[in-house]
């Protein structure tokens, strides 16, 4: 809480986003503590990770003192303190944290908890009901990462060639750090790929796995440097692999259509129901990696090669 | 009766969530109106994960020996919140840095002034200098 | 299954993965060639989809095969089909009118990702009426918008990129208060599923919780629908995007969030709570009038015709509103009817600017002078298009504002009436302004030569002025299909 506020006073933009940073991860910490390790992983990875490095890059490339504040807060107060009372009215009616009786465990969820094992065939629920119960939505949101990814490209587009050869690294001649990432880096790919495809069983999953994949090579091209990041991923690559991810996903539930099923129906994909639920979020988790990485990394090539202008 | 401490977990949520609502609207500067999006958002997802807990539950993943887990939905739907979180920061993002390369600043009443004047003298030229990239 | 059994999902399906072909192809060309072939082929779609639901009543489709709650269901019904219908159709005639638009108006190494984007935007607003789950609607939402912002910040002028983040500020802001909404409804009940939350709301609806979920979602929707006074995104974001883009976003957008005024506020939380518990039809009805007199009053002054239309369509929102708030069938009715209606006179007023951007680069009123000789199937339409602003018969306008006051009549409220009344005098005054310009001024000495538009454009801009008064004269579809929507979302009470 007090991390909130002291972001609000500073006008110290990268101390503001460092605070975010680490407010991110207290909130991972927190869903550890409320039982909610994916969402706690992906936060970590995403709200923490991600969002951060995003920020800072956009700091690079604008301004990193803020302005005098120069007009009444008045106003804003009002509708910030009205806006509160609406929500504390609210709670007061809400069930208490941790309540058996409240109607949320009492409808839908159980049967979840009760039949993704038999019905869908693994162990991590969550995966399960994001994957295959509610596999439209989880198609939707990578759908949506598709999109943010284009307005990115939209708006910044990629550097062109001449201007990443001629810049070094930005770390310089570290060889401590060039040593360290060369072990890092593959440790990293290897975990994202465990976690790519062990999120059947454990916390994990798609998103986090796109993540963690493209931040080895985040790392390579902080310390080696953009030419040679781009040596191994060509930019250009990046916007069809993200296009390619969608494909996969919708087009495993056109695969269900054609075989007169509904869209994402996994039971089409296999003779047993159950393996072919196990098949099809496994593809489907693949699409949403492939294109996660994709765009995570499209962002980062754009924000990172742009020269800031003064 | 309103039992307190259940609720307070609650009430510091709204708290969180009204801090990144006031940055929100109140300041000026672009990128700390993002930032502010950002904490605004991440307490909803605080509130609705406080509403899947169940007390002694564990994490909804199945194992042996365990009978009671926390709701798994509430997890589904933040899972998919933060994603969406994170990707309008990244356009907002790309679009404060065209916004600075554009006018010079990223403080919103400083661009204000700037159209303003924009509008007693009409500009013909490069309106959109952060087109000449790939 | 057979294919008409997947309509409902093809709808959206057929742009969905239309986008990512774009990306993959990155040529112009073969780019407008494919969003053009998915937005026809999503309309003929959206057509069997509404003769199917005339006919054998409500579609639904379970999405993954999992039943409703557990799973996610596309539910179309007539008000579902009908809306659909109408943003397919807008779709597929702006692109025809896209190619020389958007040819001219965006760099064309960007052009196979913009056409991406529209898909993306076109495909999430269909998704939003399609399906019958509260949170899939939170996700479309935004896929919609995230392609919205990046559209919208394409425009020419650099106050686009402006625009666009301020409306990503507020729509996100709009989309969190939504979330909330959903959380709080969810946290009373359990499910996500539309159908399922009206059954289970009315024993709890007395608890605070879901009266602060309603409010929130009000808001929300308020932000997104540019409702007053949360409009304030709208006039910037209209005014500065690309000609494509304002035409396709003011037909569709805002009607898609009337929709899911009408989804959440009638059928989840049932008329007699919105309208009876909750004062949800004196504030429609209070900020739906301050809307339309305000936001006609500032279009009067305003010299740049994009900007007027603009604030012309924040006060026919509020005609929409108001009819929701008056809080009968007839007056739920013509707020439907208007979507269908407005929807025609904006994209028809839209794209004929977008032809004279094309032709002479700005759209002040001082490029207006002369237009009239200059470029006659252009100024005709948008004359036409205004006198259905204004609401005179035979064109729509006139239709929805007949059911509007025939409305209020109904409830004795004279008052509204001649207040709707002021609002077409209002909207008579800012198209005379313009008319007088195109055919009474005189052309500049130093104005460039300029031709009519060309026929990709004439086409679909006459196409919907040819509906806007084809419909006004026969209004048997329109109006039977809206007033059979209200009566079951307004019997479907409580």
């Amino acid at each position: 809480m007090l991390i909130a506020v002291v972001a609000i006073r500073m006008r110290d933009l990268f101390g503001v986003v460092i605070l975010f940073g680490v407010y991110s991860l207290l909130t991972a910490v927190l869903f550890m503590d409320l039982d909610a390790v994916d969402v706690a992983f992906t936060e970590a990875a995403v709200g923490a990770g991600v969002t951060t490095v995003l920020l800072l890059s956009g700091l690079r490339l604008t301004r990193r003192w803020e302005a005098p504040p120069r007009h009444n807060p008045l106003f804003s107060l009002l509708v910030v303190g009205i806006t509160g009372a609406a929500l504390v009215y609210a709670t007061l009616d809400a069930p208490l944290l941790g309540d058996p009786s409240s109607p949320v465990h009492k409808h839908v969820a159980p049967r979840y908890l009760q039949q993704a094992v038999e019905e869908v065939g693994m162990p991590n629920i969550v995966t399960a009901v994001l994957a295959s119960y509610r596999g439209y939505d989880t198609f939707g949101e990578t759908l949506v990462v598709f999109t943010a990814g284009l307005a990115v490209l939209l708006l910044l587009g990629f550097p062109d060639g001449s201007e990443s050869r001629a810049r070094s690294s930005a770390l310089g001649d570290q060889l401590v750090l060039k040593v360290v990432v060369k072990l890092l880096v593959p440790l990293i790919l290897l975990y994202a790929l465990y976690v790519q495809f062990h999120g059947d069983f454990g916390a994990g999953g798609g998103f986090q796995a796109g993540v963690i994949f493209a931040t080895g090579f985040i790392l390579y091209d902080m310390v080696f440097g953009s030419a040679n990041a781009r040596a191994v991923m060509p930019a250009d690559w990046l916007p069809r692999l993200a296009a390619l991810g969608v494909l996969i996903y919708g087009g495993v539930g056109i695969f269900s259509m054609l075989a007169g099923k509904p869209f994402l129906d996994y039971s089409a994909l296999s003779a047993d129901p159950v393996q072919g639920q196990h098949l099809g979020v496994l593809l489907v988790e693949l699409g949403v990696g492939v294109t996660v990485f994709s765009i995570v990394l499209s962002i980062f090539y754009a924000l990172s090669g742009r020269r800031p202008r003064s | 009766m309103i039992e307190i401490p259940g609720l307070f977990n609650y009430w510091v949520v709204v708290f969180l969530m009204m801090a990144g609502f006031y940055v929100v609207i109140s300041q000026g500067n672009l990128v700390k109106k993002l930032v502010g999006l950002g904490l605004f958002q991440a307490s909803v997802f605080i509130l609705y994960i406080t509403m899947g807990n169940l007390s002694g539950g564990q994490a909804p993943i199945v194992t042996e020996g365990v009978f009671v887990y926390s709701n798994p939905l509430p997890h589904v739907l933040i899972l998919t919140a933060i994603v969406v979180g994170v990707a309008t920061t990244a356009v907002g993002l790309a679009l404060v840095v065209r916004i600075h390369e554009a006018y010079g600043t990223v403080e919103e009443d400083e661009i204000h002034s700037l159209d303003m004047a924009d509008e007693e003298t009409p500009r013909k030229g490069d309106d959109r200098p952060g087109e000449s990239r790939e | 299954m057979t294919l008409l059994d997947h309509l409902p999902v093809l709808v959206v399906l057929i742009p969905l993965m239309t986008a990512p072909l774009c990306v993959l192809v990155d040529r112009p060309r073969a780019s407008w060639i494919m969003a053009l072939a998915a937005a026809w082929l999503s309309f003929a779609s959206a057509i069997a989809l509404a003769l199917t639901v005339a006919t054998s009543g409500t579609l639904t489709y379970q999405l993954g095969g999992w039943p409703p709650p557990w799973g996610i269901e596309y539910r179309i019904d007539t008000l579902a089909s009908y809306v659909v219908l109408i943003v397919t159709a807008m779709a597929a005639l702006v692109m025809l009118f896209a190619k020389e638009s958007v040819a001219s108006e965006i760099p064309e190494r960007r052009i196979a990702r913009f056409y991406a984007s529209l898909m993306l935007a076109f495909a999430g607003l269909v998704g939003i009426v399609a399906t019958g789950d509260a949170f899939n609607v939170f996700v479309f939402l935004e896929i919609s918008s995230l392609a919205s912002y990046a559209l919208i910040s394409m425009g020419r002028d650099r106050r686009a990129l402006n625009a666009a983040f301020q409306y990503l500020v507020m729509g996100t802001i709009g989309a969190t208060f939504i979330l909330i909404g959903i959380g709080f409804l969810y946290m009373m009940t359990g499910t996500l599923n539309m159908l399922d939350l009206a059954a289970r709301l009315p024993e709890v609806s007395d608890s605070r919780t879901v009266r602060a979920g309603f409010a929130f979602l009000t808001v929300g929707i308020g932000l997104k629908l540019a409702m007053f006074p949360l409009h304030l995104w709208l006039p910037n974001a209209y005014a500065y995007a690309p000609s494509a883009v304002t035409a396709f976003l003011a037909a569709t957008a805002t009607k898609v969030a009337v929709y899911v005024m009408l989804r959440f506020m009638l059928e989840v939380f049932g008329a007699d709570f919105s309208l009876g518990a909750m004062p949800l039809d004196l504030i429609l009805m209070g900020l739906g009038l301050i809307g339309i007199i305000m936001a006609s009053l500032v279009a009067v002054f305003q010299d740049d015709i994009k900007r007027m239309l603009a604030y012309s369509s924040v006060a026919q929102i509020g005609y929409m509103l108001l009819g929701i708030g008056l809080a009968s069938a007839t007056g739920v009715g013509a707020a439907i009817l208007h979507i269908f209606n407005h929807a025609l006179m904006k994209g028809a007023l839209f794209l004929a600017l977008g032809a004279v951007a094309y032709r002479i680069g700005a759209v002040t009123l001082g490029d207006f002078a002369g237009l009239g000789k200059r470029m006659p199937w252009t100024m005709a339409a948008i004359a036409i298009g205004g006198l259905s602003l204004i609401g005179v018969p035979p064109t729509v306008g006139f239709v929805s504002k007949w059911y509007l006051v025939l409305a209020t009549l109904e409830q004795g409220l004279w008052p509204i009436a001649v207040l709707i009344l002021i609002g077409s005098l209002l909207a008579l005054v800012y198209i005379w302004r313009l008319i007088e310009a195109a055919y009474f001024g005189a052309v500049a000495a130093d104005a460039p030569e300029v031709r009519e538009a060309p026929a990709s454009m004439l086409i679909p801009i006459w196409i919907l002025v040819a509906a806007n008064i084809y419909f006004g004269i026969n209004t048997d579809i329109s109006v039977g299909a809206a007033m059979q929507a209200a009566t079951m979302l307004m019997g479907d009470g409580g």
